[in-house]
């Protein structure tokens, strides 16, 4: 009987459940035993009315569908499409920002004041927009506008793509997947998978790397930079995490989901006189709003804002008995909310129009009345709180302090202006390599186990690890995100850390801003003057589950970065896509995918190919 | 006479089989209409799970079937020619000795009113429904005895022909 957490508040909330007959997604993943192979293998293909169409696994027939396709055909299809899903949420999220900043800058967002004005600045430097004289509404009307133009048709390439380096540039010319258009991609991925078009599996994967590149270069990427203009970049900063961060003497307000648009607003909004007066009157002592998942990373990132727990936590919160609204947006948010939710006094509020769930009270939230809905749906949570049961309530006592907000610029300046320090320390080998980890959790898995096995393996090794999103949780829960985690770090790294007062494990936001990631990857190789794909570097999403996590994984090992999977995607029915991505793409793109279950085996494949990479580098 | 038999290293667990077996059990007969039938129809074979393992499992006709020993009414028989175990509706009380009986599990239940179901060899098919429907050739429908000669004749590929290389 395999344990289902190793974080303790999760699992008193399971028993808890248990005990109050509450199902979880682990009892929804037992229920769904054994899920369906052709699904897990990925030859089952539902594109036609011809169909659906399935692929026998033991070499019999059928060999095709209805039209011919082959399992190499249909099995790449549908990871074409999963990459497809992933960059469009990435890319949506983005194209939400962007839209913010726009509409702030002509007057329609009045909640939305540039919060940073240097980084408008350098930005738009960047891009080719004159600064001298010009007021920052000026300057961002051009930006927002230069970051929108680019989901489309005409302008026909991306911005911020030439941050990479020219090696890595001229490769994807040459590959053919310089990505056009960050709309544009995801739209010619679902053309290419439609009956009848593409049917070679090396042109949809190629066409799949492009799209990914749309998203970590393109949507993902425009979505960190314009956040940090709006809202601030980040710098180090501390908070707590972990389910204890719920109290029981305050309105709790849970912001769940993915876009700071939303979730920057509330926690400003939960912050004025009047309300948080209110909130007295109702019996409570203050207004206390944590994060969940990314949209928890973004306002941890940017003002340490609590936050109670990442993907598998978002049921077991409720479960507490003690939150008294849980505000919802977009992604990863489960349908089972308001199921669970209604077994409490616990309000699901949804906000946003592409996300509706029935069973949940649905305010909408756009971006030109937005503090007054803010306001409004802060209120609706105080009203709520005399409804809270208190002998339903059970609030887990684990919280744990960490350090977040590791934004490139915050890593620059932590190393006195410039990533020198940085380099010199992945010479000398004090530092052996860095490698991201992230992505989700995943009930088929001990929930966080994974990601705290490997990363604590990598930093033993000198390998400076950096997170994001429900990863960069789990650690943070463990408390390795705090410069005395350093005492579990090798030796190098942990002279290094101690020496910097920073911890051996960064947590660099949410999953879009793995493109923080890239842009510092991008830096180091252009400072030795060699491809990302040279770099010992490598990335890893030990637990990952949703179609985003496929798009990032792609993107990564289009940009030259090898990268680890705990879990197979449903593409062992093409044997042939299996061993491109895992061992032909070395030679197409640098980089290679492995699936590796077990984390101490993973760390391994990455601690040997980081000594590899060095080796070559001479070092 | 024929079986149904398993071979559960063919198994997916696509549930190809449960599917089919209802909708040979419904009113309509068709998939179309069977879902929208009250009493729901009810599956009778089950695909199961072992560590990671999948396995299609239903009724064995057990030569002694203690289904039919421990059965109250009479419900439950098996005929002696055909050696299908069947089940009456008409005579079963839904005490469920049955259930608790049988060591395969493959006892279930109608959807309203508890009476049991369990796997009739599907006596108006030419081939069980499980077995048509099998994506993989997990299900067979054959005499023991031709797989057991089947089995045999592999052997005798692997001796000879195997010998014939070296």
């Amino acid at each position: 009987m395999k344990i289902k957490s190793v974080d303790k508040a999760s699992l008193k909330m399971l028993d808890k459940a248990t005990a109050e007959n509450i199902s979880t997604a682990w009892e929804r993943l037992t229920q769904q035993q054994p899920q369906c192979g052709f699904g897990e293998l990925g030859i089952c293909c539902r594109n036609c009315n011809m169909g659906p169409c399935r692929i026998d696994p033991f070499g019999q027939e059928p060999h095709e569908g209805v039209c011919g396709a082959n399992a190499d055909t249909i099995v790449t299809r549908n990871l074409l499409r999963m990459i497809a899903a992933g960059a469009a949420a990435h890319s949506d999220h983005g194209r939400d920002i962007a839209t913010t900043l726009y509409e702030a800058v002509q007057g329609n967002a009045p909640d939305y004041p540039i919060k940073d004005e240097t980084k408008l600045q350098t930005l738009a430097q960047e891009c080719g927009i004159p600064v001298e004289g010009r007021s920052a509404r000026e300057i961002a009307l051009d930006l927002s506008g230069l970051a929108l133009d680019e989901f489309g048709s005409r302008k026909g390439c991306l911005q911020l793509l030439e941050r990479a380096p020219q090696k890595r540039k001229d490769l994807w010319a040459k590959l053919g997947i310089t990505p056009r258009g960050i709309d544009r991609e995801v739209v010619e991925s679902m053309h290419r998978t439609h009956m009848g078009v593409d049917t070679d599996y090396v042109n949809l994967t190629l066409h799949g790397l492009r799209t990914s590149l749309s998203d970590g270069w393109g949507g993902s990427m425009w979505a960190t930079e314009l956040a940090d203009v709006l809202f601030g970049t980040p710098q180090p900063v501390k908070g707590r995490c972990n389910l204890g961060v719920i109290k029981a003497d305050q309105v709790n307000i849970i912001l769940h989901g993915h876009e700071p648009t939303l979730s920057d607003i509330i926690v400003f909004a939960a912050r004025d006189p009047e309300l948080l007066a209110q909130a007295r009157a109702a019996g409570a002592s203050g207004i206390n709003v944590c994060g969940m998942c990314c949209t928890g990373n973004e306002i941890l990132m940017r003002h340490g804002v609590p936050v109670a727990g990442n993907f598998l936590q978002q049921e077991l919160a409720i479960i507490t008995g003690a939150v008294e609204a849980m505000i919802v947006d977009v992604q990863c948010i489960m349908p089972s909310l308001p199921q669970v939710a209604s077994c409490y006094h616990t309000k699901i509020i949804s906000t946003s129009p592409k996300a509706v769930f029935p069973g949940a009270e649905h305010v909408p939230f756009n971006e030109h009345n937005a503090m007054e809905t803010a306001k409004k749906i802060v209120a609706m949570a105080i009203d709520n709180f005399p409804n809270r049961k208190p002998e339903r309530v059970s609030i887990p006592n684990e919280e744990m302090q960490y350090m977040g907000g590791f934004s490139t610029e915050a890593i620059v300046e932590a190393l006195g202006g410039s990533l020198d320090p940085l380099l010199e320390a992945v010479k000398s080998g004090a530092i052996q390599g860095i490698v991201g980890i992230v992505g989700c959790n995943n009930p088929k898995l001990v929930h966080d186990q994974e990601h705290l096995t490997l990363t604590r393996e990598l930093i033993k090794n000198n390998i400076l690890v950096v997170e994001t999103g429900c990863a960069a949780i789990a650690c943070a829960k463990a408390g390795l995100l705090l410069p005395e985690a350093a005492a579990e770090a090798g030796e190098g790294l942990g002279a290094v850390c101690r020496a910097l007062g920073i911890p051996p494990v960064l947590h660099m936001g949410s999953c879009v801003d793995i493109s923080r990631i890239l842009v510092v990857a991008s830096a180091l190789a252009n400072a030795l003057n060699v491809d990302i794909s040279d770099l010992p570097l490598a990335a890893a999403a030990p637990e990952w589950m949703s179609e985003k996590a496929v798009s990032i994984g792609a993107y990564a090992v289009a940009s030259g970065i090898f990268t680890v999977l705990g879990l197979a995607p449903p593409i062992l029915g093409s044997g042939n896509l299996t061993a491109l991505l895992t061992a032909g793409a070395q030679d197409v793109v640098g980089a290679t995918f492995a699936v590796e279950t077990d984390p101490q085996a993973a760390a391994k494949l990455i601690v040997s190919h980081v000594g590899q990479k060095r080796r070559a580098l001479g070092l | 006479m024929k079986e149904v038999l398993i071979k559960p290293e063919r198994c997916v667990g696509c549930k190809s089989c449960e599917l089919a077996c209802a909708v040979a059990h419904s009113r309509s007969r068709t998939l179309a209409g069977a879902l929208t039938e009250k009493p729901a129809p009810r599956k009778r074979i089950y695909a199961s799970q072992w560590e990671s393992r999948k396995f299609p499992l239903n009724c064995r006709h057990c030569e002694e079937p203690l289904c039919v020993r421990v059965c109250p009414t009479g419900s439950m028989s098996k005929d002696r020619d055909t050696g299908v175990v069947s089940h009456q509706t008409a005579l079963c009380l839904g005490c469920g000795m049955c259930e608790l009986a049988c060591p395969f599990g493959v006892i279930g239940r109608q959807a309203q009113g508890n009476i049991i179901v369990k796997c009739d060899r599907c006596p108006e098919l030419e081939v069980p429904a499980c077995v048509t429907a099998c994506p993989t050739r997990a299900l067979l429908f054959a005499e023991a005895g031709e797989i057991l000669k089947s089995k045999r004749e592999a052997v005798g590929e692997q001796l000879f022909a195997q010998a014939g290389k070296s």
